[in-house]
């Protein structure tokens, strides 16, 4: 891909992001970042690029690492925005325990 | 053994990741409803799925006992944790998500240069300046998340730190930083590996010196920044890795963590640089009266408030940064519970920078099942304040302060506020009358219709709906 692809890609992903996200209501700006955040968890793909050409172990142990930090990333950030959100759908109770966690299932 | 399938780059696999940014971009759009938002953190995190295989079948990918072992720690500590934490833990929660994030681009960044000098050719420069951009700032993120999480987390104080010469030590270190970037893109045939430590080395030093001035209430707006930081540093991977997943996801990242620190630094009538460099809430600021003087005010206990609200038609609840920390949420809503069987219209106002991020003070009510239709943004509920017979404060102070308003003098002058003191009677729920985070006497406390009552939020919300069902 040439760079100036890459950039017009760049450019208008600026602009579909601002487009989209300023429609999130600020009711939902905690789960939007937790699942933004997830989202950046995308780098794993970097981490799963790199370890493949790595060859001494310094790069196998930089490549391991990036891949578990992404996967933290992922695999946290996805589920805990849906126990945020499980939160915002489900019914009110009629009295609410003092100390429950809840929205974990 | 898995064969690998896709070529690098190949038609494929630029398909397979149109499909998984087009799955975050949905998944996005669909959170704009909490009742589509969850579906549509489904959708992303399909996208994910998507995202990762494609890779994972790509030819050239590799070792994979270590991907194995990789992606099995990493998923058993992000499932261990984001079943484990507290609601009220969250932003915590958010910014050592995010710090690991930029600290898996740097790693990424790292690992590039390494594999690009090992190949003893020249790096092209589209490819070395990315990732010169995402070592740089991916080691800022982690650094300077890391401080955050240890903050939130109160592991050290949340008051700002500053050390002498801050500002020039910054200078200093940013100065040294571009000038490695540009030996290493001038030497890009073969560039030093040690300088490159080096530059990690000053980003994560920078990343520290930051974000340790910074108060816990102007954490909301860092938190939102080094968002958009570590999603451009994923962007710049992509560039790097030539991987178009990578680049538009990192960017919708940029994109909206850039929207929230900007929304939230209007909230609190400040400027981004202003929260990054000027260290507020350390020193203690003229306006608003004296912080030694006493003034008069009027305290009450749990059954004067109780009476109060009981035979109250409107009452609005204002919660604050303080409800977090008392974890007051389901104490409060017991208390609405109760005005409710008695009639009492009851909402609750959210300032846009309640809690310690955005949207925290919605996630720790509907935790505790408020409808979500009772929570109320400022814009929405300050119309309605005349007609509120009594508004509740709980543990919100600069918020509500009505020198926002009044005092053109005063540090938070022109902050928007949720106006409470337009409310008939004011009940402000407090431990003490001490300044919230501006370091500022809030001239709220001293009204004629304000009433005090000095107790932990938790417990006086307890004793108050106790009180209720007693009358």
């Amino acid at each position: 891909m040439s760079l100036f692809t890459e950039i017009t890609i760049f450019v208008l992903a600026v602009f579909v992001g601002f487009e989209v996200i300023s429609k999130v209501p600020t009711t939902l700006h905690t789960p939007l970042m937790s699942q933004t955040n997830a989202i950046h968890g995308i780098v794993m793909l970097g981490g799963l690029i790199v370890v493949g050409y790595a060859n001494d172990p310094l790069e196998y142990v930089i490549g391991t690492i990036a891949i578990a930090f992404g996967a933290i990333n992922i695999v946290g950030g996805f589920m805990v925005t849906d126990r945020m959100l499980g939160m915002f759908s489900k019914k009110p109770k009629p009295k609410a325990d003092a100390d429950g966690k809840g929205g974990s299932s | 053994m898995i064969e690998a399938v896709l070529e690098p780059g190949g038609d494929a696999a630029t398909a397979l990741y149109i499909v998984a940014f087009s799955l975050f971009i949905i998944g996005i759009k669909q959170g704009t409803h909490p009742t589509s938002a969850k579906r549509g953190n489904l959708i992303a995190a399909g996208g994910m799925v998507v995202a990762v295989i494609t890779t994972l079948l790509l030819d050239g990918i590799g070792n994979w006992g270590l991907i194995a072992l990789g992606l099995g720690i990493g998923s058993a500590i992000g499932v261990i944790a984001s079943v484990r934490v507290q609601m009220t833990e969250m932003p915590q929660m958010v910014a050592l998500y995010n710090g690991v994030g930029g600290g898996a681009v740097a790693l990424i960044a790292w690992s590039e240069i390494r594999h690009g000098i090992s190949l003893g050719e020249e790096i092209p420069l589209d490819t070395l300046i990315p990732v010169l951009f995402a070592g740089v700032v991916g080691s800022i993120s982690f650094w300077g998340s890391n401080i955050a999480f240890a903050k939130l987390q109160d592991l050290i104080p949340t008051r700002p730190l500053a050390i002498p010469g801050q500002q020039v030590i910054n200078v200093v270190l940013l100065l040294g930083i571009v000038a490695g970037c540009v030996d290493i893109a001038t030497n890009n045939g073969d560039p030093s590996q040690a300088i490159f430590i080096g530059i990690l080395i000053a980003a994560a030093l920078l990343g520290n010196l930051v974000v340790l001035p910074i108060g816990g209430a102007d954490m909301p707006v860092v938190i939102s920044l080094l968002n958009a930081f570590t999603g451009l540093s994923a962007a710049a991977a992509g560039f790097a890795l030539d991987n178009v997943a990578l680049i538009v996801a990192g960017t919708l990242v940029g994109s909206s963590g850039t929207i929230l620190t900007m929304e939230m630094a209007t909230a609190m009538n400040r400027s981004v640089a202003n929260v990054l460099f000027a260290g507020f809430g350390g020193a203690p600021a003229g306006g608003g009266g004296g912080s030694g003087e006493e003034r008069p005010h009027v305290s009450i206990g749990a059954q004067d408030a109780a009476i109060k609200l009981a035979y109250a038609d409107s009452v609005v609840i204002v919660p604050g940064y303080g409800l977090a920390v008392a974890q007051a949420q389901h104490a409060i809503k017991e208390v609405a519970d109760e005005l409710e069987k008695r009639g009492v219209t009851v909402n609750y106002a959210i300032h846009p920078v309640a809690g310690r991020m955005p949207g925290h003070m919605n996630v720790l009510l509907a935790e505790a099942d408020v409808p979500y239709e009772q929570l109320r943004e400022m814009e929405d509920i300050n119309p309605e304040m005349p007609r509120t017979d009594v508004a509740v404060i709980v543990g919100a102070n600069d918020v509500t302060n009505p020198a926002a308003k009044n005092d053109p003098d005063s540090p938070i002058a022109g902050m928007p506020i949720i106006e409470v003191t337009e409310a008939q009677q004011v009940i402000v729920i407090k431990r003490s009358l001490s300044p919230g985070f501006a370091g500022i006497d809030n001239d709220l406390f001293y009204e004629p219709n304000t009433s005090m009552l000095f107790a932990d939020a938790k417990q006086a919300a307890a004793e108050i709906a106790g009180e209720i069902q007693n009358l």
